[in-house]
């Protein structure tokens, strides 16, 4: 129940934001820094969620070659700096994982 | 661009009219087509995963009509997963998405001689796709002698655009949720979530700032990991901004 509710927050505040400029209609610009901010955003936000992902393992660091959703992650990222093709990182890094996990 | 040209009346005829709402709204559809391409399969991925992280396939369909926002829903799945307190999850859904109020700032002036339920639902579906879609009709010429106001309708293609993404999303989300209800762990699919992080984000380091913020960002949500209430995203998060900005001053 309470997850239903914070799913219902998350969307009235997604909605609010693209509501806002549209509702105050006057041309308001954000101020310089929060729009320079913007673009760090989704760099930050999606490395902090997924390098303890794939690094932290059983509760503890490991930065390890014999950790492999590590190494399978290296790989992909260096598919994704490569091709800049979504399905071809997750399919590499995904077939990557199961050839590892298989030794 | 063609299918924008293509759509509109030939220069001549224009003088007297706009395009018509039908017209504007398939000539959107079409403009958001190719990215439907790319949606489709992270749509069919996030509804796997969501199942994967342990969400009843009714909340995981729920999240894409009431949140509507890719990365973000993928995020809370994740940390629902982990058993992340739930005002952890808000408050990162809430940075996550702020990036809206952008696009929001940016296509407000184009939609001010809107009713209020027109303007509600162009921001209810304003996504980064139809964003990026809409804008390219918007930055049209509107004035020229001959085109009085030919923009009169691009609202429909607005919502032509965002409709085709919604739809789209929707039919994939559930596609996924039912292909993720059969799939056994062991295939360790979950890890497509970060794979899927990585794909997005390694595209995305383009200069010195971005790199500096990506290198911040992780060391510090390594460093962090620890803190109580999963407080150390947000401050690994802050810590990352804070780092790209100060790096793009130098």
């Amino acid at each position: 129940m309470m997850f239903w509710l914070t799913l219902v927050l998350i969307g009235l505040i997604t909605f609010a934001y693209r509501f806002s400029f549209i509702a105050l209609l006057e041309r308001i610009k954000l101020p310089g820094l929060m729009q320079r901010a913007l673009r760090f955003v989704p760099l930050a936000a999606l490395t902090a969620i997924t390098l303890p992902e794939v690094a932290i393992r059983q509760n503890a660091l490991n930065l390890s070659l014999g950790n492999d959703r590590l190494v399978a992650s290296l790989v992909a990222a260096v598919v994704a700096w490569r091709t800049k093709n979504v399905f071809l990182t997750i399919l590499i890094g995904m077939i990557c994982l199961y050839i590892l996990q298989s030794f | 661009m063609n299918n924008l040209q293509k759509a509109n009346p030939p220069a001549l005829e224009a003088a007297i009219a706009a395009p018509s709402a039908a017209c504007e709204f398939w000539a959107g559809v079409k403009g958001v087509a190719p990215i439907l391409l790319g949606v489709f399969p992270f749509g069919l991925i996030y509804g796997i995963l969501a199942i994967s992280a342990g969400l009843p396939a009714m909340m995981a369909q729920a999240m894409s009509l009431i949140v509507f926002a890719g990365s973000a829903q993928f995020i809370i799945a994740q940390l629902a997963a982990v058993n992340t307190p739930l005002v952890i999850i808000a408050i990162t859904a809430a940075v996550v998405n702020i990036r809206h109020m952008l696009y929001s700032a940016s296509v407000a002036p184009h939609l001010r001689r809107l009713s209020t339920p027109w303007q509600m639902l162009l921001a209810y579906l304003l996504t980064d796709e139809a964003y990026a879609v809409a804008i390219t009709r918007y930055a049209q010429p509107a004035d020229s002698p001959t085109q009085q106001d030919t923009r009169r309708n691009a609202h429909w293609f607005f919502l032509g655009a965002g409709l085709g993404l919604w739809i789209t999303w929707q039919l994939t989300t559930a596609i996924g949720i039912f292909v993720g209800a059969q799939i056994p762990a062991s295939w360790e699919l979950d890890f497509s979530l970060p794979l899927t992080f990585i794909a997005l984000v390694v595209p995305m380091i383009k200069d010195r700032a971005a790199l500096i913020t990506v290198v911040v960002a992780g060391a510090a949500s390594l460093l962090v990991f620890h803190m109580p209430l999963k407080l150390g995203l947000v401050t690994a998060i802050l810590l990352g901004i804070m780092a790209g900005l100060l790096a793009e001053r130098q």
